[in-house]
């Protein structure tokens, strides 16, 4: 059992409460891509032993989608943060390097 | 014009907890930037509320401002009066960004009142329903069951829970199960003799 917070409404509440999104931080290829980087985006996901970072909807709450990353491994949450950005925020990077001092994000 | 009627046309259980249809009651959704100073002001003018802080519940379904999301608030108001007080909104926030929609008719409103409605909610609810985790003055939207609700406390023993109209009928019997005489698994409050 997951328990996230909604960096939103500020809940901490258990998986039932939200819906998960799949793989966070995708690149998005479209037309005038090439055929594999489309294949890619639409078919090819991570899928770790370890950290990993996912997109959840606040399903049964306030209904906004944000960002998780957690332990696909521990099922460990290393933190969320909002959906508003493209990148990794620091934060969270120090977050999971306290606990994964070998985790390095990819470039 | 056809009369405005609830989706429990004013149903009633009475167990360890009373379970009973609202009645009409007006709900508006007003969306918009809370942190903006031009829609406070307004909200304030119309409603005669503040702005509801994160997860705050300001009132009752008898004219109260629930903080639904970062960008939404539920004013609640008397049922004929809600396209009125949604007029006045919507004038009042003037050029501000806003959507102001009235959804009376889309949702049911329960009340529920006895000792053991902390008990009653908890056996639907993913939330930490214990006297000083949660008090009136904070509302929660959350599942009931399967289903999507909203409800806050506005006393130590009575709430006010909101749905969807098309799941009030679903959830009516959930809490008139979850509130019947010999239910009760006495966790928050002590059982009724």
């Amino acid at each position: 059992m997951l328990r996230l917070t909604c960096p939103y409404c500020g809940v901490t509440g258990e998986e039932t409460e939200f819906h998960p999104g799949g793989e966070a931080h995708l690149t998005r290829s479209g037309p005038g891509a090439t055929d594999e980087a489309f294949r890619d985006y639409l078919f090819q996901r991570r899928n770790p032993r370890g950290v990993h970072f996912e997109r959840w909807h606040h399903q049964y709450g306030c209904g906004k989608w944000f960002h998780a990353a957690r332990c696909t491994l521990t099922l460990e949450v290393f933190g969320t943060y909002t959906a508003q950005t493209a990148v990794i925020p620091e934060h969270i990077i120090d977050a999971i390097q306290s606990r994964r001092p070998d985790w390095r994000p990819e470039a | 014009m056809s009369d405005p009627r609830t989706a429990l046309q004013g149903a009633h259980f009475a167990g360890d907890v009373t379970v009973t249809d609202a009645g009409l009651i007006g709900m508006i959704s007003i969306r918009g930037d809370q942190s903006d100073s031009g829609f406070r002001t307004a909200i304030r003018h119309v409603t005669g509320h503040d702005v509801p802080d994160q997860r705050e519940m300001r009132g009752d379904a008898t004219g109260g401002l629930a903080w639904m999301s970062p960008d939404d608030l539920m004013l609640f108001c008397g049922h004929a009066q809600a396209n009125i007080m949604a007029d006045r909104l919507t004038a009042a926030l003037g050029d501000t960004r806003n959507m102001v929609t009235v959804l009376s008719d889309a949702r049911a409103v329960i009340r529920l009142h006895g000792a053991s409605v902390r008990d009653v909610l908890a056996k639907g609810a993913p939330v930490d329903l214990a006297p000083g985790k949660f008090e009136p003055g904070s509302i929660r939207r959350t599942r009931l069951g399967q289903v999507a609700v909203a409800f806050w406390l506005t006393g130590q023993d009575s709430a006010e829970l909101v749905c969807f109209r098309s799941v009030a009928g679903f959830v009516f019997d959930w809490l008139s199960v979850a509130a019947a005489h010999g239910a009760s698994v006495a966790y928050h409050a002590k059982p009724l003799t």
